[in-house]
């Protein structure tokens, strides 16, 4: 395959071929699944809410166990390959080293993603996304998500390749641009976090088959979270890169320090992945130093490396803001700034519902003994829909809408609904965030069917209040479903019928 | 730009004195958490437990049993009560059991208030979620595992033992229950 480029007009960026194409199918297949989970969402949402209580337990059960791998592995993972490819290759006027292995990556992803998904959909596999030992899956679910694993590591190693091309063929010079030394940081963190993977379901997978003896439920547990968790902070990388991708785009900010971004990324990749043990603070199996030394000492660096991001991100955009001259008072950078662009809003939702209501709520939670209290209650779901969803998503949400434009070449259709989308699924994801949290705290379950104990031995009731905060909850996670549909609907229509932007 | 290359000598380009005031804030936050958890778990009186023994799902199940027959309340036959098909269990101050399985937590627990009790906590099959309501407290049970917690009740009143790890697809059907008075 030949290396083709054009140049974009907007930002003066060589794009080739393979690169564009690539970010291409891997950004579509991500909105497909984003569709898919966002749909078990309206379902698992309306189960959820006990008044209305939609689905019957098996089928709730199963598709809870779908939302999870749509959403947290599918839609991010293809979306992270997108932007790994375009941070690399793009960034970089470069061409994107070994396309058929990028082409692998694509194909083993979606052969992978589709067996898991169509395991779990014919009922071998209810197991939840986080599928403890002993609780056994069909073999095939194990191995789809092998083979999704596979494919992901693919993708990082062609980024890797690309970049040292660049490097070699000296098609630029000095240091690589911020928004890929962040996309290095995720993909450095995924390369470890995909070990981590196959240390788990491997083995996993082979019991399943019967071949080897069951790994201990303590150990699963452990290295299941060493890939689960830290598989959420190749997200944080990815995101805080888009962050500064997103600030550039739309008002034009330029890193108020190389050194205090790039050095917060490090701390990522240094201290991140190793803090993943708040999910065992109320296990048996690991000492109390342990827990301690674990989630104090590590996870803190971390949090460290968010909060110096959190300054950095509104600083260049108050920066960039006063530079066009609106210096009036303390705010008038805020107030003038593009609020109507979807880009723009979609990054200071995700900013600021990433850092103060998961991120606070995340280091909080993850205190050992406050945990006694929050583990596994509907403050859990609760803190990472807020990462994730409201921080993660709504970042690759607000890229997209310059991905279209720039790489898709094609004018945003529906510009009003691209407008409002963000507002409208930022807001009900805020409520439904909070609402799930403060439904927590009641001590209600994640991840239950019922929790009127109907079918149990004894009732279990809540209260009145508890019923009232799950009503606010099923209302803004109804919003967040309507947000979601107008953002796929703008993506789908643009990248199908979309006006053709000439060069 | 963020998205082009840096110019030179990024690296030796001094923070500005904000950029410092917010590191050392930062900075200052991120130490009070570290040292947070150890301070409280030495200072204050309720912590997770890091007692716990590797035990033989088997073996548990067996020293569960030893104990319903050993403390179980019964009737005036001899046999021992159920509540809920489950049986119900007086023990008094010491080592108690709770065995989690699919999808029953026994036995049901007649406790005393201001007596010190340790809970032995497991499960026989997969994992489950020991969430004791409404004072929510949860905790794991895993296979393989005899966790202890010390517990002494402080309350008095009827306290349920909800499943909040996922079992299967009967988990919400695991509701266990625990007197106090």
């Amino acid at each position: 395959m030949e290396a083709v480029f054009r140049t974009c007009p907007v930002t003066g960026l060589k794009v080739e071929r393979n690169a564009e194409t690539l970010v291409m199918f891997n950004a579509v297949t991500s909105i497909v699944f984003l569709l898919v989970g966002g749909l078990l969402a309206l379902l698992l949402l309306l189960t959820r809410w006990q008044a209305v209580h939609l689905l019957p337990a098996d089928f709730f059960y199963r598709l809870l166990t779908l939302h999870g791998i749509a959403m947290l592995v599918a839609w991010i993972v293809f979306f992270e390959m997108a932007v790994l490819y375009f941070a690399s290759a793009i960034l970089l006027n470069t061409r994107l080293s070994v396309p058929y292995l990028a082409w692998g990556q694509y194909g083993l992803m979606v052969i992978g993603a589709a067996i898991t998904a169509v395991t779990i959909l014919l009922g071998k596999a209810d197991v939840m996304f986080t599928s403890y030992v002993p609780l056994q899956a069909h073999h095939m679910y194990y191995f789809g998500i092998i083979l999704f694993a596979v494919g992901a590591i693919l993708g990082v190693c062609v980024f890797f390749a690309t970049l040292g091309a660049a490097r070699a063929e000296k098609t630029y010079v000095g240091s690589v641009p911020l928004v890929t030394f962040g996309a290095i940081a995720a993909a450095i963190i995924a390369l470890l976090t995909l070990a981590h993977g196959a240390i788990v379901f491997i083995p996993t997978w082979l019991w399943a088959l019967g071949i080897i003896p069951m790994m201990d439920p303590e150990v699963y547990r452990v290295l299941f979270w060493g890939f689960g968790h830290s598989t959420q902070q190749i997200n944080v990388a990815a995101m805080i890169s888009c962050w500064y991708l997103l600030g550039t785009l739309t008002v034009g900010s330029v890193p108020v320090s190389e050194k205090f971004s790039r050095s917060a990324f490090t701390l990522y990749v240094l201290f991140i992945c190793i803090a993943s043990e708040h999910h065992l603070l109320v296990d048996p199996g690991i000492s109390t130093a342990h827990k301690e030394w674990n989630t104090g000492y590590f996870m803190h660096l971390a949090v460290l490396a968010s909060m110096m991001h959190a300054f950095s991100v509104p600083a260049a955009v108050e920066v960039a803001q006063r530079k066009k001259g609106y210096t009036k008072g303390l705010f008038e950078w805020l107030k003038r700034a593009p609020w109507g662009d979807p880009g723009f809003s979609s990054m200071v939702f995700s900013v600021v519902g990433f850092g103060f209501l998961g991120g606070i709520t995340g280091v909080i939670y993850g205190t050992e003994q406050l945990n006694i209290i929050v583990h596994n209650t509907l403050r859990v779901p609760g803190h990472f829909h807020a990462t994730v969803v409201i921080g993660t998503t709504m970042a690759f949400m607000g890229i997209t809408y310059y991905v279209l434009p720039l790489i898709f070449r094609r004018e945003v259709m529906f510009p009003g609904i691209a407008k409002l989308q963000p507002y409208v699924f930022g807001i009900g994801m805020f409520v439904f965030s909070t609402a799930m949290m403060f439904v927590g705290g009641f001590g209600i379950p994640r991840r239950i069917w019922d929790i009127t104990g109907a079918e149990a031995p004894f009732p279990v009731a809540y209260g009145p209040t508890a019923d009232l905060a799950l009503a606010v909850m099923a209302v803004g996670g109804l919003l967040a479903i309507v947000g979601g549909g107008m953002y796929i609907l703008v993506a789908v229509a643009t990248v199908a019928i979309g006006k053709k932007i000439n060069r | 730009m963020s998205i082009f290359i840096p110019e030179k000598h990024w690296w030796r380009d001094p923070l500005d004195k904000d950029e410092k005031v917010w590191l050392a804030i930062a900075l200052t936050t991120s130490i009070v958490l570290t040292l947070a958890m150890p301070w409280w778990h030495v200072t204050q009186k309720q912590n997770p437990s890091s007692e716990y023994y590797k035990i033989k799902p088997e073996t548990f199940d067996a020293a569960t049993d030893r104990f319903i027959q050993e403390f179980g309340e019964k009737d005036e036959s001899g046999a021992i009560k159920q509540e809920g098909g489950i049986d119900v269990v007086a023990p008094p101050a010491g080592d108690i059991f709770v065995r989690g399985q699919q999808f029953k937590w026994s036995p049901v627990l007649k406790l005393k208030k201001g007596a010190a009790y340790r809970i032995h906590l497991s499960s026989i099959d997969v994992l489950h979620g020991f969430s004791v309501q409404p004072i929510n407290m949860n905790f794991e049970a895993v296979p393989g595992y005899d966790y202890v917690l010390k517990v002494t009740p402080t309350t008095s009143g009827v306290f349920n033992i909800v499943c909040n790890e996922f079992c299967g697809i009967g988990h919400h059907t695991m509701v266990g229950r625990i007197y106090v008075d």
